[in-house]
């Protein structure tokens, strides 16, 4: 059985556009570049400066099909910019699974773009898939995340999976 | 409830009877393709290989080598196969782009299932195979396991009826399906319907790699008499197809008349729902640069129906055409052909193989300000080079007629001399 994951709680910055793709997350531009340059990088065609004001542990919250297009791993560099996990009203199949697979926590919940304003404080039970905005109370119901992804969760994700496997180097 | 392609490919490699959409299986992979990037990106490499017969490597992103390291992760890759006596191994010189190449070399097989380090893998389900791109660590994982989890998904349904009109190419068929019918986020889609007999491979191919760009996970294609005989000439092995069942459940249907359609374009940034017929765009959309190429449209088709446009007549002052053939067989065949030196009379520039351009990698990248036509795969903001740039997507035909009009323009008038 997976382990519980704890609860995450942070600070919301908000893209509400849908389809928010792999391009604007990474450009092709950046992938010679260091990966703290690629992380400065992140989103900046849609908005600029954001990689210098965002901090450990916030919470990213986007619109529908976040994350559309390549297999490129962004997740990390979000990471590296310290958000600790991705709500958004619907993710891209590939971007949730590395998502997952990187260890950065991810729930769809449809609606939830709507009902969170940037900088209030959400609760995200990753388990359950629920989004409680702790600023207005509003709660919000996603499907829950399966077991076996959330295994990769708890075990800090897939490469963390695979080292303690001997599947690589 | 009966099941469609992609479920039953789903279940069978998880060693189940059925599975149902939302259910999440572990599966046996039967094809793994490791790309030139993603061993070069990487921090981790596999430490074993579970089974090295199923194991691809495809060297398409930065080749020739255009940087320093980019060359030194080449080297890695061939140490990767030596080491791991990987014989799929497709380096400098039997390149191409990786899923022209799984097509070229039958690595794509009908029941099966294929996994690949780049989003546009779902175009090797026109072999009646599940393909689907996955992150560069999970294919790591593959190599090394096997295995991978799959999420069972919903299907929306395409039934194709009519035949294809003089002119409009497989990239249409997407382009006007795009349009009409938006986003296939969370879903499989499956295409079928007697108007699909009217479909090359190369259109086919076109259509099942830009699945991607609707956001879909699988885009599953019949194995019919073309798709049995083409691969019956590559390797004798038999043959596993699937049908999906006659009570499959879909979360939708939609009926396309191939007869009614004309040449399509996409807007920039986005296709779901941003596209329309070549006619009914404003006139006088002027270009900058005019690109033919990628995994979608750098096949053999896309080059002669460009060589068939060009022939005669000069690219327009102030354009620049590139035309990226898809692998080097393509390559080849377009010189024996002489479509190379038709393009290149014209002032077209044809480059070598890889993915460059389309991913505004290296070689043809456009600046701010610049308006570009291309069929590759892919128009998002950014995506070929500068973020200030516009990017619109056509058939080869449609770039190809538009490049020596100097804007874009439908191609069928430049096509008088007989069609496609």
């Amino acid at each position: 059985m997976a382990a519980a994951l704890a609860s995450i709680e942070g600070r919301a910055w908000v893209f509400p556009e849908a389809n928010i793709n792999t391009d604007v997350l990474m450009p092709s531009s950046t992938f010679r570049l260091s990966r703290a340059e690629q992380a400065a990088a992140v989103l900046s065609a849609v908005r600029p400066g954001w990689a210098e004001e965002v901090g450990e542990g916030d919470v990213l919250v986007a619109g529908r099909n976040f994350g559309t297009g390549s297999a490129r791993a962004v997740p990390p560099l979000l990471m590296d910019l310290g958000i600790r996990c991705i709500v958004a009203d619907s993710i891209s199949d590939l971007f949730y699974r590395n998502s997952i697979n990187s260890g950065l926590p991810a729930v769809q919940c449809a609606g939830v773009c709507g009902a969170v304003e940037e900088g209030q404080v959400l609760a995200v039970d990753i388990g359950a898939g629920r989004v409680a905005n702790r600023d207005t109370g509003a709660e919000l119901q996603g499907p829950p995340t399966p077991g076996l992804l959330q295994e990769i969760l708890a075990a800090g994700g897939l490469r963390a999976q695979l080292e303690a496997g001997g599947h690589v180097r | 409830m009966g099941m469609t392609m992609a479920q039953k490919i789903l279940a069978s490699r998880a060693g189940v009877d059925s599975v149902e959409p939302g259910e999440i299986v572990v599966c046996d992979v039967d094809m793994t393709v490791e790309l030139d990037i993603s061993l070069a990106n990487h921090q981790v490499m596999p430490a074993r290989v579970a089974d090295p017969e199923k194991v691809a490597v495809v060297m398409d992103h930065t080749v020739p080598a255009p940087t320093i390291d980019d060359a030194a992760g080449h080297s890695r890759a061939r140490e990767f196969v030596r080491e791991f006596g990987i014989e799929r191994f497709y380096d400098v010189g039997e390149h191409g782009i990786c899923h022209q190449v799984i097509l070229e070399n039958g690595l794509a097989r009908p029941g099966q299932l294929l996994a690949c380090a780049d989003s546009h893998t779902i175009a090797s389900g026109v072999f009646n195979c599940a393909a689907r791109g996955l992150g560069p660590l999970e294919i790591v994982g593959i190599v090394s396991t096997g295995k991978a989890w799959f999420r069972a998904s919903p299907t929306v349904a395409f039934d194709l009826t009519g035949a294809l009109p003089a002119g409009v190419f497989g990239k249409d068929v997407f382009l006007h399906i795009a349009g009409a019918h938006g986003s296939a986020e969370g879903h499989d889609v499956e295409f079928g319907g007697s108007g699909l007999a009217s479909m090359p491979l190369d259109d086919r191919a076109t259509l099942a790699t830009m699945c991607a760009e609707i956001s879909a996970n699988f885009a599953l294609f019949p194995a019919d008499e073309l798709i049995r005989d083409f691969l019956a000439g590559i390797s004798e092995e038999p043959l596993t197809p699937v049908e999906s069942d006659p009570d499959a459940e879909y979360a939708a249907r939609h009926r396309v008349d191939l007869d009614a359609l004309s040449p399509h374009v996409s807007r920039p940034d986005f296709v779901p729902g941003n596209t329309l017929p070549v006619a009914d765009l404003e006139s006088g959309v002027k270009i900058d640069q005019a690109f033919i190429g990628s995994c979608a449209n750098g096949k053999l088709q896309d080059i002669r129906v460009a060589a068939e446009i060009l022939a005669g007549r000069k690219v327009a002052k102030g354009v620049r055409l590139i035309v990226t053939p898809a692998s080097q067989r393509v390559y080849l065949e377009a010189v024996r052909h002489g479509y190379v030196g038709t393009l290149t009379e014209a002032g077209a520039v044809v480059t070598n193989s890889t993915c460059g351009a389309c991913y505004g990698g290296h070689m043809g990248l456009v600046g701010p300000g610049e308006v570009c036509i291309t069929s590759s795969t892919r128009n998002f903001k950014g995506r070929m080079g500068s973020p200030d740039a516009s990017i619109y997507i056509g058939s080869s035909a449609t770039v190809a007629a538009s490049a020596v009009e100097g804007e874009i323009v439908d191609p069928r008038p430049f096509l008088s001399r007989g069609g496609a």
